[in-house]
């Protein structure tokens, strides 16, 4: 890996599944060191992508490269460099903590003299200290997750696949799975992490999101929050929500509206209804609704619009 | 290949099968429950197969053909029967296995025509058993033909020692005893050892595949060739166990005389586990659901080995097709070999050409199964 070169670089990659296309002419570039974020719905081509780029699918199209080399022709040297956690939890449940950890430290080929300080380490930062000695199986799932990435980074690898290592974890174990990885980051490990969970796009350096196989739009989080929306957002209770949603969609002025949370966020431009008619305009519909509060966006208001917008592109086509 | 990736992959193998209750029970159980059904079932010595006799002149020479049917422990006259009829019934009713027709002219046509036929019905449900008294009855009519002929060159009055004794004893070497476990149980350990080996291993790969474990493998950078040799090494422990169970189990409990030498029986027996182990392990790196796996690996192993291998049908009286056909199947080698190490006490030398057969099989299958696993999911 020369020096300066993006860790991870793809251009134009695809995945075709017979006639369904998975990952449609995908470009990215992560730099060493970075966390990046792939952010997307279920479906959304997150994990193909990243098995394309661990060498365990043959990209389609475009090509790949992990740590200097090409993913296609030589996936055997991909795999020397990078860790991979996959998003269906891939420890062996019949062996115990130690087991496992003893199997990748073998597989991998970890030094001898190393070896045990960091199955220390990686025991410890899973929380299992005193626990070598129990059935993988029988862990809750944010310690199997920690456990996986623990294996993982056992032969210290300069680049990491994180494939939704935080679903079905609850709030409090995934806060601390970032923690690991905002760890990890520190001693320039590249990481690429994918989640549909949108509040997890705040702990990345960069994110990607993506959606039906396509890039929609990639930056820092304050460059994406920063992203102007094509108007003001607005926070207004109402109900039925879909009822309104469907109401306010193509109603002069109404750039955008969606349903967030149990609230109703809604986008206004210049010129048609001001933030003081919504709950008139929406009553006249026979939907109640509180008054409009002016809110800063989150980026999860400008993914659901990037989305939104990207679907209205193509039925459009 | 590195030996460390190898013992690690071995050791994770080890340590899974030892947690599983359904490997162990493959691995102990199995050879001990076929060992017991094949072994009793089809070679214990059949005596006093139950014989109808429907003999229809009742003269001194006939009954001296029955006679010679019973003075063996070949048979045991079960029902005397007097109408064609009864012999169908008895036969059906499972009175009998074998029932005995002699013609109303049978003395008659003797002393004229000099040969007389006599009609033997077998029921041939159990076809081994068949087969067992099939060749009684050929022995019995043997040696009633030889006391006729002695006794009509005595009436002529030539010496019986001039006429020369027609002994038509059934020549059997190696097994004089005409025991047939002794032939049959070396075919019992072949097919037990295929079916123990490839159902064994048959689960091995695509139970990884089925739990999700396999793509987390396939990510790192142990190749296929690792992966075979890891995996195959507890199974050959395990196979070797079992063969090694069998053949004292042979020797001692079924009382086979060995005759060979130890050393030729342990290499011919390693060299068979492996092309067992790898044949599970192909079918299991191809087909990735365990049940896929285990009932194909049935399929291919039990079905050719018990029919093919020469354990049950002898293969020299089999169609020239048919022949042609049992030549891919592996357990035949073996049984072959198993027989002369067993009976013969033949050398590695002497057992050239079912050696080179079996170590064909295990350069190609091993071969082929060192490539087996494509470190790709699609
Ligand atoms: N082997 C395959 N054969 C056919 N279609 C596939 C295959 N793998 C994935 N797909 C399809 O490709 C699309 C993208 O799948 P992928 O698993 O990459 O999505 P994802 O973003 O990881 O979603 P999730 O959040 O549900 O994990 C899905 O519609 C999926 O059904
Ligand atoms: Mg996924």
């Amino acid at each position: 890996m020369s020096a300066g070169a993006p860790a991870v670089l793809a251009q134009g990659l695809t995945k075709r599944f017979n006639s369904f296309t998975a990952v449609d002419h995908l470009d990215l570039g992560i730099e060493k060191g970075e966390i990046a974020g792939f952010i997307g719905p279920n479906g959304a081509g997150k994990s193909t992508t990243i098995r394309m780029l661990c060498g365990l699918l043959h990209p389609s199209e475009g090509r790949a490269s992990v740590a200097g080399f090409d993913v296609d022709r030589q996936p055997e040297a991909v795999r020397e460099h990078i860790g991979y956690m996959s998003q269906k939890f891939s420890l062996y449940g019949d062996l115990t903590v130690r087991e496992n950890l003893l199997f990748f430290g073998g597989i991998y080929r970890v030094p001898r003299q190393s070896f045990e300080e960091r199955m220390r380490f990686a025991i410890s930062m899973a929380g299992l200290e005193g626990r070598e000695n129990a059935l993988v199986r029988t862990l809750a799932g944010g310690w199997k997750q920690r456990l996986a990435l623990g294996c993982a980074i056992l032969h210290r690898p300069p680049i990491l696949f994180l494939d939704e290592p935080t679903s079905g974890v609850e709030p409090e174990a995934r806060r601390r799975f970032w923690d690991l990885i905002h760890e990890l980051a520190a001693q320039e490990v590249t990481i690429l992490v994918s989640t549909h969970y949108m509040d997890e796009a705040e702990y990345c350096n960069r994110i990607s999101l993506i959606d039906r196989g396509r890039l929609i739009a990639s930056g820092t989080p304050s460059e994406l929050r920063a992203r102007r929306l094509g108007g003001d957002l607005f926070e207004i209770s109402c109900a039925p929500l879909g009822a309104a949603v469907k109401v306010l969609t193509g109603a002069p002025g109404v750039v955008e509206a969606a349903i967030f949370g149990d609230k109703l966020h809604v986008v206004l431009g210049s010129g048609g209804l001001g933030a003081a008619d919504l709950p008139g305009f929406l009553g006249r519909h026979g939907i109640q609704a509180g008054p409009a509060r002016r809110v800063t966006p989150s980026l999860e208001d400008v993914f659901v619009q990037l989305v939104s917008g990207g679907q209205k592109q193509r039925s459009a086509t | 290949m590195n030996l460390r990736r190898t013992f690690a992959m071995a050791y994770k193998e080890a340590l899974q099968i030892w947690r599983d209750p359904r490997s162990l029970a493959i691995a102990l159980l199995m050879p001990l429950m076929q060992l017991v059904l094949l072994g009793y079932g089809v070679s214990l010595d059949i005596k006093h197969v139950p014989l109808c006799v429907f003999d229809q002149e009742n003269s001194q020479q006939s009954r001296a053909v029955v006679d010679r049917f019973v003075s063996s422990d070949w048979f045991s006259i079960s029902h005397t029967i007097n109408r064609q009829s009864g012999i169908g019934y008895a036969l059906d009713r499972g009175d009998c296995i074998a029932a005995l027709v002699i013609p109303a002219d049978f003395s008659r046509r003797l002393s004229t025509v000099g040969a007389a036929p006599v009609q033997a019905v077998f029921d041939a449900t159990d076809v081994n058993t068949t087969n067992v008294a099939l060749g009684y009855a050929q022995g019995a009519v043997a040696q009633a033909n030889a006391q006729i002929a002695a006794q009509w060159a005595a009436s002529q009055g030539v010496l019986p020692s001039l006429v020369g004794q027609v002994d038509l004893e059934p020549s059997t070497w190696f097994n004089e005893t005409l025991e047939s476990r002794n032939f049959i149980i070396p075919g019992v350990v072949a097919v037990i050892l295929s079916l123990v080996g490839a159902e064994l291993t048959s689960l091995t790969i695509s139970r990884e595949w089925e739990r999700g474990t396999m793509e987390q493998l396939i990510s790192t950078p142990v190749t296929p060739l690792e992966v075979m040799l890891g995996k195959l090494t507890p199974y050959f422990a395990i196979g070797f166990f079992d063969a090694g169970f069998c053949l004292v189990s042979a020797v001692y409990w079924f009382r086979v005389p060995f005759r060979g030498n130890i050393g030729t029986l342990l290499a011919t027996t390693a060299l068979f586990i492996v092309v067992v182990l790898g044949i599970g392990y192909l079918i299991s790196a191809r087909i990735r659901s365990q049940l896929g796996a285990s009932q194909i690996a049935l399929l291919v192993t039990m079905l050719p080995a018990t029919l093919l291998s020469g354990f049950t049908f002898p293969l020299d009286q089999m169609p020239a097709l048919v022949r042609a056909i049992s030549l891919a199947v592996y357990a035949r080698y073996y049984v072959t070999i198993l027989r002369s190490v067993f009976l013969k006490g033949s050398g590695l030398y002497d057992l050239w050409a079912p050696l080179l057969g079996l170590s064909i099989y295990a350069v190609a299958v091993i071969w082929l199964a060192a490539r087996a696993l494509h470190k790709r999911l699609d």
